[in-house]
């Protein structure tokens, strides 16, 4: 008892040392190895616990995310292109896939999700091989790595509203959403990633990244549910050029945007049916953009 | 094996406390109406500044039609002054926020208007767009710093952006879809000024004291001077920058 007690103590006033030249900076105070380790997760009615996600974390995550969740696990070099998406850095705190604004923490389910889910077109496969306890427990200890969580609240998730009927004017309408905000300027006006801007796209740490393609059978990197996809444009993906809509489309027009955007992929979709049957063209990147429903 | 954990508890208490002592030193000045004025100049040559090609938008090459734009990393006025520098006071010690106007970053021709924005920690700021094309409005500052970078849609007439930062940070801001777009957030602590196209600025509301001006340009770096704020007189500083 007493030598963990010492060793405690010990690991203590090393992060205190360690934690001074940022304490002076007077932004990430309370941030010391136990709260570190202490980290929870909460995803439906389990409770994840960092400590008990560590070993995991070794054994399945450490190869790529590394020790110190920074992102430059051994394999990390050997990702070349066209996977340029290099293993997240833990330790940053920011993360694509989020239910919450740009510029907030994900919640602990979109963590799960994230997790869960694995990322198309890229390293990251699917854990649902692991239990839900085990998911868990991981996002905990994935959170553990960055002082965010000590010093953020997780933002709050947006408010999807229930899923409207598809119907041609709603694809219509999706269409005029998708030509106002100007999504063709990197996915192209047909969805094919080939936009004016699409090949001068970088991410945050200035590495080449490509927009999209709805065309090419690829599914979207935080999931190819309806839903998701309403998600994926409202919140952004942040470290990516990928900004959040939010501001900018309404709840409603948001399901136009997603019927509209369906019609690009490759799956049978009534909404690509619909679109077929009524001729729908692709948007003219020369036309004035059509103004905002009730704006101006 | 007692001792080494006295000495480890001992140690542990020393630094924090250390660490509280640093954070709590922090000294409010009296206040009293100053200011700091003086001229910042390029010496050298003025480097040239590569036009920039905007044919891949058809809104922001009509808008240059007949004023071609250049790249601003460094742009010299009249008589060598240099725009576009801030000037903060890197010792200041006195209330976070003394500006209670609210700065705005404008989106228009497909260029930052300004191309540096200074502000304090915490104050707010907008970001808005003039423009018929759509923009997304992209800082990237260090997370580690306490500032989160985040990254909003701006397509034509959408509503502007409100903000604040938290820490002090030279941030960059950038918008993807028109990759030549890139300015900066300058958060500092205290009075700040920028330099107007004749290399003049002034800070205002600076208590009397001893200070040390910064001199901040995106390209040429930072430059430190002592100024002394007399009650009733105004301090002054210039600064010269060696053309690279």
């Amino acid at each position: 008892m007493r030598t963990e007690l010492r060793k405690w103590s010990l690991l203590l006033s090393v992060a205190a040392v360690l934690a001074l030249p940022l304490a002076s900076s007077a932004q990430l105070t309370k941030y010391d190895l136990a709260q570190k380790l202490n980290a929870e997760a909460h995803v439906g009615k389990l409770t994840g616990h960092a400590k008990a996600g560590a070993a995991d974390y070794r054994r399945y995550c450490v190869g790529c995310h590394g020790v110190l969740g920074d992102g430059n696990g051994e394999n990390a070099d050997w990702m070349l292109p066209p996977m340029y998406q290099k293993p997240r850095d833990f330790q940053l705190g920011i993360f694509k896939c989020r239910s919450t604004l740009s510029g907030t923490l994900p919640t602990d389910q979109d963590l799960y999700d994230a997790i869960t889910r694995g990322f198309d077109r890229s390293n990251m496969p699917q854990w649902n091989t692991l239990s839900k306890q085990e998911r868990t427990d991981l996002v905990a200890w994935v959170k553990h790595f960055s002082p965010r969580w000590a010093n953020e609240q997780p933002g709050t998730p947006i408010t999807i509203p229930p899923e409207p009927e598809v119907t041609a004017d709603r694809i219509k309408a999706g269409r005029d959403v998708f030509a106002r905000v100007q999504c063709w300027k990197c996915h192209g006006v047909a969805g094919q990633a080939n936009g004016p801007s699409a090949s001068t796209l970088a991410d945050d740490l200035g590495r080449p990244i490509a927009p999209f393609n709805f065309t090419d059978g690829s599914r979207p990197k935080c999931g190819d549910t309806d839903k998701d996809i309403y998600r994926i444009f409202m919140t952004g993906l942040d470290g990516t050029p990928m900004p959040s809509f939010a501001d900018n489309i309404k709840p409603d027009e948001a399901w136009d945007l997603v019927f509209y955007l369906r019609t690009f992929m490759q799956e049978k979709s009534k909404e690509k049916e619909l679109a077929k049957q009524i001729g729908l063209k692709p948007v003219d990147p020369n036309a004035p953009a059509p103004a905002a429903s009730g704006q101006q | 094996m007692r001792n080494q954990f006295n000495l480890a508890a001992v140690l542990s208490v020393v630094v924090l406390v250390c660490c509280g002592a640093l954070l709590l030193n922090r000294s409010v000045s009296a206040a009293g109406e100053g200011k700091i004025t003086g001229t910042v100049k390029l010496d050298g040559t003025a480097p040239h500044m590569k036009g920039i090609d905007m044919s891949k938008d058809p809104f922001c090459s009509k808008a240059h039609a007949s004023d071609p734009a250049h790249m601003e990393t460094v742009v010299v006025g009249s008589g060598g002054g240099l725009e576009n520098v801030v000037l903060y006071i890197s010792d200041w010690s006195g209330a976070a926020t003394v500006s209670t106007t609210e700065p705005v970053f404008d989106q228009k021709n497909c260029m930052y208007t300004p191309h540096v924005l200074a502000m304090d920690v915490n104050q707010k700021f907008k970001v808005q767009t003039s423009d018929q094309t759509a923009h997304n409005i992209h800082p990237n500052p260090n997370p580690m710093t306490g500032n989160i970078p985040w990254n909003q849609s701006q397509p034509p007439g959408a509503a502007p952006v409100e903000k604040s930062w938290k820490a002090p940070e030279m941030i960059p801001v950038q918008c993807n879809i028109h990759p030549w777009m890139h300015g900066w957030f300058v958060v500092v602590k205290g009075p700040y000024a920028s330099t107007d196209a004749s290399g003049n600025y002034t800070i205002d509301d600076v208590p009397p004291g001893n200070y040390t001006v910064t001199a901040w340009q995106e390209d040429l770096g930072t430059q430190a001077q002592k100024v002394t704020v007399a009650a009733g007189a105004a301090g002054s500083a210039n600064f010269t920058f060696k053309a690279k």
